[in-house]
């Protein structure tokens, strides 16, 4: 930011946290360094699993929500669930979205049927929406995983 | 050789946008972001800047104006926006390998090698994409050097049928839009130095390109004539790719309430400590001197105020933050004074120098620099301050007020966004 308060006694003199946080996995490598053979297994040392590289194509677009309430629940997302939503996607037809309808955050499957426009829930106690122009519909990302906890 | 353009991307009223992410309800409403402290207006939504509220404009000024037109206000939530800014930065990346990071909200980017492509197609392209990704609008400013996407950027962002991406392209198109614009707001003129080219009949950066060399040289130091040579289109200022390390160090805020006693202000500045020392361990340098500063409300002249400073020389260059804040004490209590109303205190560190030029052992104990590096690793791990210094305190009273501070929606678990589905 180009602004430096004067005109008061605060100032912005750094704002910390904004170093890019570096992470990474090692593999363990045990085998000591001896006189003797080498472990035939050191060849073969493979990076540890990562679930986030399994999970997350697009880290600076990924964001984590949680739900609350049980319209989603035939499609495998519970209260209190943890999904993965990919903002890079395309909310292409049947994926499960987040979307902003009447200012708010509701998470529906998207059917597109002859030029109309749904937000289908996954439960029979819930009725479909049909997305008017008015509506002020807004996708914001595509779900890609539920994290639920057994 | 391919012909180089410079891209300017900058996040607009990056703080309030940060908000709007997350919370859809403020969308199309007026949204204002406080400084440290609730005090000042240090970001507006273009409904805030429609009705009149200056940037900078302190809070208690534009009570009735918040009120009277339901402005949301925001706390600064740095946590959010650091996050944010990253994704932003992250996301550019894809678009060019030449990148400079010039702030939290901007950055510019070198596109000499897309020699094929169409600048302004692929500036649509970067808007797009960055908001898609991240939610966040930005406008684009292109030109042949970095001070001429500056401009385009400003044009970019104040003439919504632009539609936020602008290029200056052709020369006589270029100095159409010189004229149009300010010789204050050329990035790289200053206050003083437009006031003196103001005296001196030039308003427009157009008139200031059109003056000699050796002159602006002269007035104006080599800065100034890398400046008009940038207008010119000649790339005088290179994109910076690798910041550059730190000269300094410093850590202070003011604190919510005036704090009196001397045990309050050795809590806060062991924690600013604590802090600028992790800062200087991370990117590996050591200071030579620490300068603590102390002072109160000059704002409120109705109470006797003083401020001191102290420096202090590092006999024993280090980072280790115990032995810091015990030095740190011994000073400030020298300093302070009793029956003062304190706003603020503060430590800056300089003199930093690399730790590789420093014999190791020689200024630091090897075993000290095991336990600092055993401490941030467990504050990376478990957050920060999982393990803090005793002198830092556990109440802090005296800490920033920041009433509202919106969550932290994407660095903590048990702050990310609800979404209700019922």
């Amino acid at each position: 930011m180009k602004y430096e308060e004067d005109n008061e006694d605060v100032k912005i003199t750094e704002v910390f946290g904004f170093t890019k946080g570096k992470k990474k996995t090692f593999p363990l490598v045990n085998a000591k360094i001896s006189a003797g053979f080498p472990s035939p297994a050191d060849d073969y040392i493979d990076r540890k699993l990562d679930l986030n590289e399994y999970l997350i194509k697009h880290p600076s677009a990924t964001f984590f929500v949680k739900v609350s309430g049980d319209s989603m629940i035939d499609a495998g997302i519970h209260s209190g669930d943890i999904l993965i939503v990919d903002k890079s996607l395309e909310p292409h037809n049947e994926k499960v979205v987040i979307a902003v309808i009447h200012g708010e955050f509701t998470v529906k499957r998207i059917r597109k049927k002859k030029g109309d426009f749904y937000l289908v829930p996954e439960n029979p106690a819930f009725k479909t929406i049909k997305v008017s122009q008015e509506d002020n519909c807004e996708i914001w990302g595509v779900v890609t995983h539920v994290i639920h906890s057994l | 050789m391919k012909e180089q353009k410079i891209c300017l991307v900058d996040c607009n009223n990056f703080y309030v946008s940060c908000e709007r992410v997350f919370n859809p309800k403020i969308k199309n409403k007026p949204v204002m972001v406080l400084s440290n402290n609730d005090g000042c207006v240090v970001s507006r939504s273009e409904e805030v800047k429609a009705l009149g509220i200056k940037m900078g404009t302190p809070v208690y000024k534009c009570r009735e104006k918040i009120e009277e037109n339901e402005i949301s206000v925001f706390s600064s939530n740095y946590s959010l926006y650091a996050d944010m800014s990253t994704r932003v930065m992250e996301t550019l990346k894809n678009f060019s390998p030449d990148i400079e990071i010039y702030s939290i909200d901007e950055a510019f980017l070198s596109l000499k090698a897309f020699k094929y492509k169409n600048f302004y197609e692929y500036g649509k392209e970067i808007k797009n994409t960055i908001g898609k990704w991240t939610g966040i609008p930005v406008s684009i400013g292109i030109g042949k050097t970095k001070t001429l996407a500056k401009i385009a950027n400003r044009f970019a962002k104040r003439n919504k049928e632009l539609n936020g991406v602008f290029e200056i392209s052709k020369e006589g198109n270029v100095d159409k839009y010189l004229e149009m614009t300010d010789v204050q707001n050329v990035w790289g003129i200053g206050h003083q130095y437009s006031d003196f080219l103001r005296k001196n009949g030039v308003r427009t950066a157009l008139q200031f390109k059109s003056l000699s060399e050796e002159w602006v040289q002269k007035k104006m130091t080599v800065i100034g004539r890398k400046t008009l040579l940038e207008l010119k289109g000649i790339p005088c200022i290179e994109i910076e790719m690798i910041p550059p390390k730190k000269k300094g160090v410093t850590c202070s805020r003011s604190f919510g309430r005036s704090v009196e006693k001397l045990g309050e202000l050795e809590e806060a500045l062991s924690v600013y400590i604590t802090r600028a020392a992790e800062k200087m361990r991370e990117q590996k340098l050591i200071p030579l001197t620490m300068h603590i500063f102390i002072t109160t409300n000059r704002f409120k002249k109705k109470e006797p105020q003083y401020a001191n400073w102290i420096d202090v020389k590092l006999a024993r260059p280090t980072t280790y933050t115990p032995e810091l804040i015990s030095l740190a004490k011994e000073h400030l209590s020298r300093i302070f004074k009793e029956g003062y109303r304190y706003k603020k205190v503060g430590v800056s560190f300089t003199g930093l120098i690399p730790v590789e030029d420093i014999q190791q052992g020689f200024f630091q104990n090897s075993e000290d620099i095991e336990v600092m590096k055993t401490i941030d690793l467990l504050n990376q791990r478990w957050g920060k301050d999982m393990v803090r210094f005793f002198s830092s305190g556990f109440k802090r009273s005296w800490s920033m007020k920041r009433a509202k501070l919106s969550k932290r929606f994407t660095t903590k678990w048990d702050e990310i966004p609800v979404i209700y589905c019922d």
